[in-house]
């Protein structure tokens, strides 16, 4: 069985980069979508995506992510074979699919596998918003399921970024199951004692943020991403009320005692490794 | 004798031949002239049209069956299924959601922990309960039972019927994703029996929440969806209206839920659904409940939580690429 977990890694280490470089817009200037500041395209990457002038966290895609957090070299992508169906032959889904693999050059929403972060191997899962939303189908289930077994067996921490809609229509209540499938394997790591950090980045709802999203040991997430369960305007047809200005926020979640830092992307990386530091030790303590 | 008390669209021309029928019996009793004949007749006629309605549901038709006002809700299911039912309230932390109802009860002299979403039944009580649309506390009040479930060895079954979880500010605030998210991976964790059974509506996240069990049952016109078939049919078309067809492209029913692998079991409904009897569902729901838990009695802690696992493991349609 062991065997079998490994077999089908794959060296990675340059892929993070290849994505990121044609993630770059044509352009050499990029706006930001909240205050409208110009920055030069590489002067935002080299301030890894956020906004000079009001700290915008710009969205990342998967590999971004990867490379700015994971050790350089240091990434084996887990699963690369699992690819989505279309069980319910529903409507449009099969092309929808087909042009989110086109555009983004991944094979689902999240991309999972290991590797160090600060020298600290772990395993990584990141979400990718581009891809379907970032919603939860069969696949990103069985992705998530299959990178907590393994760091349960391993006995490395797992680390998972969050993007994502939630749970994804298309796959009907097959994808609701994958809520289920997800927080059960995270049951088994749990009981195992892995640390399971969740990050939440914008946007993590729905389904998502009701199952493994919201079940870290520790919850962080960045600045003034969108949590939440329901959608605002749903909400505001229910309430009928003017909701808060910083509702479903980050800073919002933490306020209410959701989440246990809202950490900045420039101090995201040095927060996890301190985290990942203060569990290295092999017997958690050793009180049990 | 309301015969249009609580009739559905796709169901008035039975409701018309059976009027029909009752006029001619009184004109028969009043005017002393015999119509048994075509009587007999109609009578026959409207059998075979109940056939043909009943026998042929479409998934729209079962939706409108699963949210029918007169549908018998978790309390009635409780008060026919179990004896000497005591409520328990609370979940320790903020308060009471009456959305959510549990408590211990008997099951056939053994003692059980019963958890099931409540919709009301007058219009106050459905207001008081909000239409069974669960608050955080509502779920960490199931969890709270199902904890000490654990605690002393009893089997947890679960009655599932909600539109979904409750989407408010308040729910927000008190961290409605954490509260389901945690229910989730506690349930797949349980060293008891869990047997969840969807009666009604099971919406969303909202209906998960308490149905990750070793068994999922489902009455014959329940329905079980990732999103309603309005909030589908608004995203796909931007047009509420094309509910029925999006309910058809979710496939949602019971019948669908057992072909997925989802759903161990189908429960009947009485013809035309289990508003027409409800002690007689209630009858069939309690055998198909002792039936789904006798084999789970006879397993060990491990065995019940590795089964948990295995059946939620297994759920999932993917492909491979080289």
């Amino acid at each position: 069985m062991f065997k079998d977990l490994f077999r089908k890694q794959k060296r990675y280490a340059t892929i993070p980069s290849e994505q990121a470089k044609k993630e770059i817009p044509e352009g050499i200037m990029k706006k930001c979508p909240n205050c409208g500041h110009i920055m030069i395209a590489k002067e935002l990457e080299k301030n890894l995506k956020v906004c000079g002038n009001c700290d915008h966290h710009y969205s990342l895609s998967a590999p971004e992510r990867i490379q700015m957090i994971v050790d350089e070299g240091h990434f084996f992508e887990y699963d690369t074979e699992l690819i989505s169906d279309d069980p319910l032959s529903f409507p449009h889904y099969a092309k929808k699919l087909e042009a989110d693999r086109e555009k983004t050059q991944l094979n689902e929403a999240v991309v999972t596998g290991e590797g160090t972060i600060g020298g600290y191997p772990s395993v990584i899962g990141v979400m990718d918003s581009r891809f379907r939303m970032g919603s939860m189908g069969s696949v990103v289930g069985e992705k998530i399921a299959r990178a907590a077994d393994r760091a349960a067996a391993k006995g490395y921490p797992f680390i998972l970024f969050s993007a994502s809609g939630g749970a994804r229509m298309q796959e009907g209540v097959l994808s609701l199951m994958q809520m289920a499938k997800t927080s059960a394997a995270l049951e088994r790591m749990h009981r195992a004692r892995v640390l399971f950090v969740s990050v939440l980045t914008n946007p993590t709802t729905g389904g998502v943020s009701a199952s493994f999203s919201s079940l870290g040991d520790i919850n962080l997430a960045e600045p003034r991403a969108l949590i939440g369960f329901a959608g605002r305007r749903v909400i505001e047809q229910t309430v009928r009320q003017k909701l808060p200005e910083d509702f479903q926020t980050s800073e919002f979640l933490l306020k209410h005692g959701q989440l246990d830092q809202v950490v900045h992307r420039a101090k995201l990386r040095e927060t996890l490794i301190r985290i990942l530091d203060f569990h290295s030790g092999r017997d958690h303590g050793g009180y049990n | 004798m309301g015969t249009t008390n609580g009739q559905l669209p796709f169901e008035k021309p039975l409701v018309e031949l059976r009027e029909k029928i009752r006029e001619l019996q009184k004109f028969t009793q009043e005017k002393s002239i015999d119509l048994s004949d075509e009587i007999k007749t109609l009578e026959e006629k409207a059998r075979r049209l109940e056939e043909e309605i009943y026998g042929n549901l479409t998934t729209w038709q079962k939706v409108q069956i699963a949210r029918h006002a007169s549908r018998p809700t978790t309390s009635d299911y409780i008060r026919h299924i179990f004896t000497d039912f005591m409520e328990l309230h609370g979940d320790r932390l903020y308060g009471d959601d009456p959305a959510i109802i549990g408590g211990i009860a008997k099951l056939d002299g053994r003692p059980v922990t019963v958890i099931g979403h409540e919709r009301g039944k007058d219009t106050k009580d459905k207001i008081s309960r909000n239409f069974g649309l669960p608050h955080p506390e509502g779920y960490r009040k199931a969890l709270r039972l199902m904890q000490q479930a654990d605690k002393f060895g009893r089997p947890i079954i679960c009655f599932v019927d909600t539109q979904g979880a409750h989407p408010g500010v308040e729910a927000e605030e008190r961290g409605q994703s954490e509260a389901i998210a945690r229910n989730l991976r506690e349930m797949a964790g349980f060293r008891v029996p869990i047997v969840c059974i969807v009666t009604g509506e099971g919406g969303s996240g909202g209906a998960l929440a308490i149905s990750v069990g070793n068994r999922l049952l489902m009455l014959e016109h329940a329905y079980y969806s990732v999103i309603s078939p309005e909030g589908a049919a608004a995203i796909l078309w931007r047009d509420a209206a094309k509910a029925q067809e999006a309910a058809e492209a979710l496939k949602i029913t019971a019948q669908d839920l057992e072909k997925m692998g989802i759903v161990e079991r189908v429960i009947p409904e009485p013809k035309g659904g289990a508003h027409k009897d409800s002690a007689g569902q209630a009858r069939e729901i309690k055998e198909a409940l002792l039936e789904s838990l006798h084999p789970l009695l006879e397993m060990d802690g491990d065995q019940l939580i590795l089964d948990r696992h295995r059946k939620f493991e297994k759920i999932g349609v993917y492909g491979t690429v080289d």
